[in-house]
């Protein structure tokens, strides 16, 4: 599949405007602006499109839910990309920021905003600098700001700084954190769609899935749900790393088996080692065993194979590797101040690195009844965990 | 009981006198440029939602005295209609932000999956070895800070070392560190040299 996305990442200067603009930039833009705000929300249902920050919930009935009768509305652009393994946004801002801005002012369009907020890591600072000096051109050249494009639209995008918390990737922590709060999350419902940033209702999107608008727009649903098969449509990015010889970002179908893509994209296993296991969507979902990487790596598929596609953070680990040494080495990743605000994650993280230690003194023993807690404890648990914690009286 | 960044779950002997307070620091107010940053950056929000802007202010508290003090955070407060103890609570939560005084140098190895398997724990104890700290602590001169950091997002380019909350080092390796460290000491800032679009994959 020819790249959509990252197709001129390598060019030297592929995130200025000039080139933007020389390779189709601001089309979607400019084609969604003459729509009516309805059909573009019919066209990313219609498309299938999934949010690829790790839930893969439909971005269109996303759209849809965002309460229309009341004013103002916000797009929160999920750019604290901090699930471990996971690099793809980094890349798309670091090289194509014009194609997050066009993004966001699809959004924008499509639920009646007038403002966006990139909600960035603060560990990404290079890559915000860049962001801001293009967002300049942007507003320079008319594409953002007043009266876009001589149509009236006005939007705003804002490049909001994070401060380094593992839980700021959860919608609703991350609106916290806009509002300049400890990014804890809160309680659902009400959902950000209803009530979000400043109790307003707020659509909050990973940089990937609004780097898709533009695509859908411009080309159609039809097209963009065919790239991939049913239900998981249009391009995904994998970031492959761990023991591969050439890791990256690669995009691909979700029809590409996870096998094509550590052995074909990222070069196969280093020289002399063999595959041992595969974490396929970030440090936070069960791992995979090399005879199980025949499946095509989508949201659907890799759930059925008894872990989750999540963000797509592929780390690939050959057979010098040991597994409780891995496994103590996310326990510490979670435990450690980015996610200490989860209660279950803080509890069970005391018991998988006592149990993980006792077991490397014993030599090899495996620490598996702890990994079983890791997935109760990760992602899915953590709403209800959350809503725990916060009922608690706060000294 | 509330969770705290800096409390030690796993400790035996843990107990709540034992939490850090923040250091009171000299009598602080922002120097004219940092305040008009900070003015600028309160127009991006709606006016009724000046909180909004302390994560930035507290950087900019940070970029001037080095780390956060106690006055530094008053005044924040003072400025973004908040109350002291408000401020304090955002700022202990998030980790880019130094509760005491640090080195000038700042060195944050990232240490998690795709970094570790690139070998982050020898460029740590390359790094420990050089500077002769262990990780949490600065030298007696007061120029290097050593920590460990969770996942910075460049696991294609692992091991990764920020300095100074800003700049990536990629790639790096127990003996370019010590390159570094080297850099840093005879040439000083002009060898940080980050990543700002100057490496091609």
């Amino acid at each position: 599949m020819e790249p959509i996305l990252t197709k001129y990442v390598r060019e030297p200067n592929s995130y200025t405007l000039d080139f933007f603009l020389a390779h189709q930039g601001y089309e979607g833009l400019k084609k969604a602006l003459g729509m009516q705000p309805n059909e573009i929300i019919e066209l990313v249902k219609a498309s299938g499109l999934r949010g690829r920050g790790g839930a893969g919930f439909p971005t269109g009935l996303k759209f849809q839910f965002v309460d229309k009768k009341s004013e103002p509305r916000y797009i929160a652009c999920n750019a604290d990309e901090s699930e471990p393994g996971t690099f793809k946004d980094h890349v798309l801002m670091e090289r194509n920021p014009h194609l997050l801005f066009e993004g966001c002012l699809i959004g924008c369009w499509a639920i009646g905003a007038k403002v966006a907020y990139i909600y960035i890591r603060g560990e990404f600072y290079h890559v915000q600098k860049v962001l801001e000096a293009e967002l300049a051109n942007a507003y320079a050249k008319g594409y953002a700001g007043k009266n876009i494009l001589g149509t009236g639209f006005d939007c705003d995008i804002v490049i909001h700084r994070g401060a380094g918390a593992y839980e700021a990737g959860e919608e609703t922590a991350l609106i916290e954190s806009l509002e300049g709060k400890r990014a804890q999350p809160r309680i659902k419902p009400p959902f950000p769609a209803v009530a979000g940033l400043y109790n307003k209702p707020t659509a909050v999107n990973n940089v990937e899935t609004l780097c898709n608008l533009p695509a859908i727009v411009t080309n159609g649903a039809q097209w963009f749900a065919s790239l991939g098969p049913e239900k998981n449509g249009g391009p995904k990015l994998f970031c492959v790393s761990g023991h591969v010889k050439k890791p990256g970002v690669f995009e691909a179908s979700m029809k590409t088996t996870l096998r094509e893509l550590i052995f074909d994209h990222a070069g196969g296993i280093r020289d002399g080692h063999q595959l041992k296991a595969v974490i396929p969507g970030g440090s936070s979902v069960p791992i995979l065993l090399p005879h199980e990487l025949d499946i095509p790596a989508s949201f659907d598929d890799v759930q059925k194979a008894g872990s989750m596609l999540g963000s797509a953070g592929i780390i690939v680990m050959d057979e010098t590797t040991c597994m409780v040494w891995r496994r103590a080495t996310c326990c510490t990743s979670t435990s450690t101040s980015r996610a200490a605000s989860a209660h279950p994650v803080v509890k069970g993280r005391t018991g998988f690195t006592r149990s993980s230690r006792a077991s490397r003194t014993a030599k090899g023993k495996c620490a598996t009844s702890t990994c079983s807690s890791a997935s109760a404890t990760t992602l899915s648990g953590r709403r209800s965990a959350h809503s725990a914690t916060r009922r608690r009286p706060r000294h | 009981m509330s969770f705290h960044p800096l409390m030690v779950y796993d400790s035996e002997h843990f107990h709540k006198s034992e939490r850090g307070r923040l250091d009171e620091g000299k009598p602080f107010e922002f120097t004219r440029e940092r305040r008009a940053i900070l003015d600028d950056m309160l127009t991006k929000y709606p006016p009724d939602q000046k909180r909004s802007a302390v994560l930035g202010a507290l950087y900019l508290v940070q970029e001037q005295e080095g780390y956060l003090t106690a006055s530094g955070m008053r005044h924040v407060a003072g400025i973004l209609g908040m109350t002291a103890a408000e401020v304090d609570d955002v700022a202990t939560y998030y980790v880019m932000f130094f509760k005491e005084r640090v080195g000038k140098y700042v060195f944050q190895v990232c240490r998690t999956l795709s970094c570790a398997l690139g070998g982050a724990e020898r460029v740590t104890e390359a790094l420990s070895e050089k500077l002769g700290i262990k990780p949490g602590e600065t030298d007696p001169s007061g120029l290097f800070t050593l920590l460990e950091f969770e996942c910075l997002g460049a696991c294609d380019r692992a091991p990764v070392v920020m300095v100074n909350n800003e700049h990536w080092h990629e790639r790096v390796t127990p003996e370019s560190c010590s390159t570094l460290v080297d850099d840093i000491k005879t040439r000083g800032a002009a060898a940080v040299s980050g990543c700002y679009l100057k490496v091609e994959r």
